[in-house]
């Protein structure tokens, strides 16, 4: 162990640059003020006609300027501003990264917009996909094409920012936030870069989005008429998370580098846990185990015990089982000191963000070390006697905060965990 | 690679294309004396042709409960992952799959086309689109189909059905997703971050919403049945391939004390994105050659048909290692998997090496391999952008 080195012998890996968009905002500091305030990012959906559904409801960006609304349009123009954000705040600038680019990149496909756009073209062939090809044919779609293949966003912010390399566009589902960072750390660690760019983006709430994840219950119906009141994470009446949308990028650098080049840190990733779940494509193991595994891991890997952890950043999606699942995990791991370390979400004021949720909790939790002030978990009102944790209610708490662990878990078994330290040593 | 890099093999082979299923009936059939005739079907999506499934048995590995929360982009990948569970040995051994680790390539899924088209058709005749689209996405939907649409979800079948739970992450962006697992894979196992991994990919081309991506570009090649060069006097393209492509990728020490087979090894992987225009596109691929470590007897080339970028890697080809050394440019074969392209190319250059030969020429304009081949270059130069590298030899 050196100056440069952790407790395993691996380089440190220290953060010196954020980039934050979310329904709350544009940029890390009118986000924070808006979490520290208990405001809610969620409202009813403009952007598209919702007559008829059960969910009318979301966390959109609609302040971006988007090439064209569509989930790619959206995405980009999100990761364009929190990559720039980043790179500012790092003081790389504008003057071309010295590392690759991990990019945990949303879903995106031809939408209905463009079907009607390629059958308005033609009358060739039978209305449906043997028509759209005729289109094709007829009129190549140079925009079109490049705005859906899964690849486009990060090949753009790679080209645009100069980073090094290949880029590497990543699903993990509702983890793919916190997978960007555990490719930065891992890269970082095998001494393959000593800086990393990690960026995760969502703006996929479609029709098709709220009605897809509506057919598998994942979404609450209940406050329609009160947005802000939807998300309730860890309350008895809480009844499925809200879609959003936002985006988040983070520097990632070894600590000798951003030593040498005197450059601002936040903090450390001291540790990453990992564990697959094998039980069911949208559920957890009744058990907890692999997400117990998953957390116990990231604390090992960080140097630290459980007791060291002062706050952790929940996934909380304000799901029925989500919230029972988490607290069961972590009373595995914590003990009955679980009922007295701080736990917050997030997500009761800016909804799930999905692909862009562990990244954008990630940001959240380096303001947290540095201000001193954990956000709270909103719309608390009737807790849950089976979750009995202290959920930081409601309103912001000054504390001191060194070290905190950040669940992020997604349907396809994905579980990741990282703990974020104040301490460079 | 420097020298406390570990050794990576490849220690088990899942494979599935239009010649049938499993490592050595495409062995059988592709490295035979003289090249088979290509499987391809020109009906289903003229004028474009695809190299089709081949008849599947989805039940020898996955049960049926777990088949119909699945499209079949996911049954052909999962039931490539267990074949080369299988052919490593491990399938049964669940101390070594529970502590695998698993990274897959992976598009967007698949739509449920028939419902699609419904909704298209009454929409057009509808003075409420947007209402129409709402209330019949509602009704018509399926809650599983969802979970076909989600690129991740061909990992989380893969964890359900074969238990591999060490660690799980989906890679996209085409071809260059199926290149960053692989790189990605060694970079792990080399520096001693995981010891057994599986990785790979799979992609069903015989589908009308697959097909039309690529077809707003006019990048598929609506010609006849002609190979990858054959095409090129044609204005080029690609044809899509129904592909699945599994590698179980080990430690050599780690391989060693199980007594395991080894197909080849891994030497090494490189990859870029960047312009292939002149002098300094040439470089790009100079650089990643250079990052190999090696000079390879013969070339699994990705090559995909599309003019520009089948030109930019031929003509590197070409002035690197001259006139002789033996390309296959095995898309004519078995068409463009698009994720699973590089794992494929890994693949069947893994296979050759094994079995101490080589490929017959794919087309007349491809070169008989004179001598023998002990190390082979896979390359995948994407369609549309992005490069990859490997280097493989007798293990």
């Amino acid at each position: 162990m050196t100056k440069f080195t952790d407790h395993k012998g691996r380089p440190i890996v220290v953060v010196t640059g954020l980039g934050a968009v979310t329904s709350l905002g544009r940029g890390v500091d009118e986000n924070w003020l808006a979490l520290c305030a208990g405001k809610s990012g969620i409202h009813s959906v403009k952007r598209f006609s919702t007559e008829g559904l059960n969910t009318r409801i979301a966390g959109t960006v609609d302040f971006m300027d988007p090439e064209e609304i569509s989930a790619p349009g959206i995405s980009y123009a999100m990761a364009d501003a929190t990559t720039g954000e980043a790179l500012e705040d790092s003081g790389f600038g504008t003057n071309g990264f010295p590392g690759p680019l991990f990019f945990a990149a949303p879903p995106v496909e031809l939408e209905w917009q463009h079907r009607f756009d390629l059958l308005s073209r033609t009358e060739d062939g039978e209305i449906g996909y043997e028509r759209m090809l005729a289109s094709a044919r007829e009129h190549k779609q140079e925009k079109m094409h490049s705005l859906i293949q899964l690849g486009t966003i990060a090949f753009r912010l790679a080209e645009k920012y100069e980073t090094q390399g290949l880029p590497i566009s990543l699903s993990t589902a509702c983890a793919s936030g916190a997978t960007a960072l555990q490719q930065g750390i891992e890269a970082i660690r095998r001494g393959d870069t000593e800086a990393a760019l990690c960026v995760a983006s969502d703006g996929s709430v479609t029709a098709e989005g709220l009605i897809r994840f509506g057919l598998l219950s994942a979404l609450t119906t209940n406050n329609q008429d009160e947005p802000e009141k939807a998300s309730r994470p860890f309350s008895k009446d809480r009844s499925g998370f809200v879609m959003s949308e936002g985006s988040a990028a983070l520097v990632l650098e070894t600590l000798e580098h951003a030593t040498n080049r005197g450059a601002k840190i936040y903090g450390t990733i001291r540790g990453v846990g990992e564990k697959a779940d094998s039980f069911h494509r949208t559920r957890s193991s009744p058990d907890g185990a692999p997400v117990i595994t998953a957390i116990s891991a990231a604390i090992e890997d960080a140097g630290i015990g459980p007791n060291e952890v002062d706050y952790i950043n929940a996934h909380g999606t304000s799901t029925p089982e989500n919230d029972r699942m988490e607290y069961n995990s972590l009373h595995a791991v914590f003990g009955d000191k679980i009922h007295s370390t701080p736990i917050s979400s997030n997500k009761s004021m800016i909804g799930h963000t999905l692909t862009a949720a562990g990244a954008i909790e990630a940001v959240f939790s380096f303001k947290t070390m540095e201000e001193g002030v954990i956000p709270p978990t909103i719309n608390y009102e009737t807790p849950d006697p089976d979750i009995p944790l202290d959920v930081v209610p409601n309103q912001s708490r000054k504390a001191d905060v060194a070290n905190i662990l950040s669940n992020s878990f997604g349907f396809g078994g994905q579980n990741a965990c990282l703990v974020f330290g104040r301490e460079v040593a | 690679m420097s020298s406390d890099q570990k050794e990576v093999l490849i220690t088990g082979i899942g494979f599935v294309s239009c010649f049938g299923e499993g490592a050595d009936q495409n062995w059988q059939i592709l490295g035979g004396a003289t090249a088979p005739e290509p499987v391809i079907n020109m009906e289903t999506v003229a004028p474009y042709g695809v190299h089709p499934l081949p008849e599947m048995d989805w039940a020898l590995q996955i049960p049926r409960k777990d088949q119909r929360q699945m499209e079949n982009w996911q049954r052909l990948g999962t039931y490539a992952a267990g074949l080369a569970l299988d052919d490593a040995g491990i399938k049964e051994n669940e101390e070594l799959i529970s502590s695998m680790d698993l990274v897959v390539a992976a598009g967007g899924g698949e739509r449920d086309v028939e419902t699609d088209e419904a909704i298209l058709k009454d929409a057009l005749a509808s003075n409420d689109r947007e209402q129409l689209i709402l209330d019949r996405l509602r009704t018509d939907l399926r809650p599983t189909l969802f979970l076909a649409q989600l690129s991740n979800l061909l990992a989380g079948n893969i964890s359900i059905v074969h238990k591999v739970t060490g660690s799980s992450r989906t890679y996209m962006g085409e071809e260059t997703a199926g290149v960053t697992v692989i790189q990605n894979a060694v970079s792990r196992i080399a520096s001693g971050q995981s010891s057994h991994m599986l990785v790979g990919g799979s992609y069903n081309a015989d589908r009308p919403d697959a097909l039309l991506p690529h077809a707003l570009n006019h990048y598929l090649y609506t010609g006849g049945t002609e190979g990858v060069h054959g095409r090129q006097a044609n204005g080029g393209g690609m044809r899509m391939g129904s592909v699945g492509a599994f590698l179980v990728l080990e430690e050599a020490e780690h391989a060693k004390a199980r007594g395991a087979k080894s197909y080849a090894k891994l030497d090494g992987v490189s990859s870029d994105l960047g312009k292939r225009d002149g002098e300094k596109g040439q470089e790009r691929l100079e650089g990643m050659f250079d990052k190999l470590g090696g000079t390879p007897d013969a070339v699994m080339s990705g090559a995909t048909g599309v003019s520009e970028a089948t030109a930019y890697e031929m003509d590197f080809l070409a002035s690197k290692l001259g006139g002789d050394v033996p390309v296959r440019a095995f898309q004519t074969m078995i068409g463009q998997p698009l994720e699973a392209t590089f794992p494929a190319g890994v693949a069947l250059a893994a296979l050759a090496l094994k079995n101490n030969g080589f490929y017959a020429p794919f087309e007349a304009q491809e070169k008989p391999a004179t001598s023998e081949v002990s190390s082979i270059m896979v390359t995948s130069i994407g369609h549309h952008c992005g490069e990859g590298f490997a280097l493989l030899s007798k293990s």
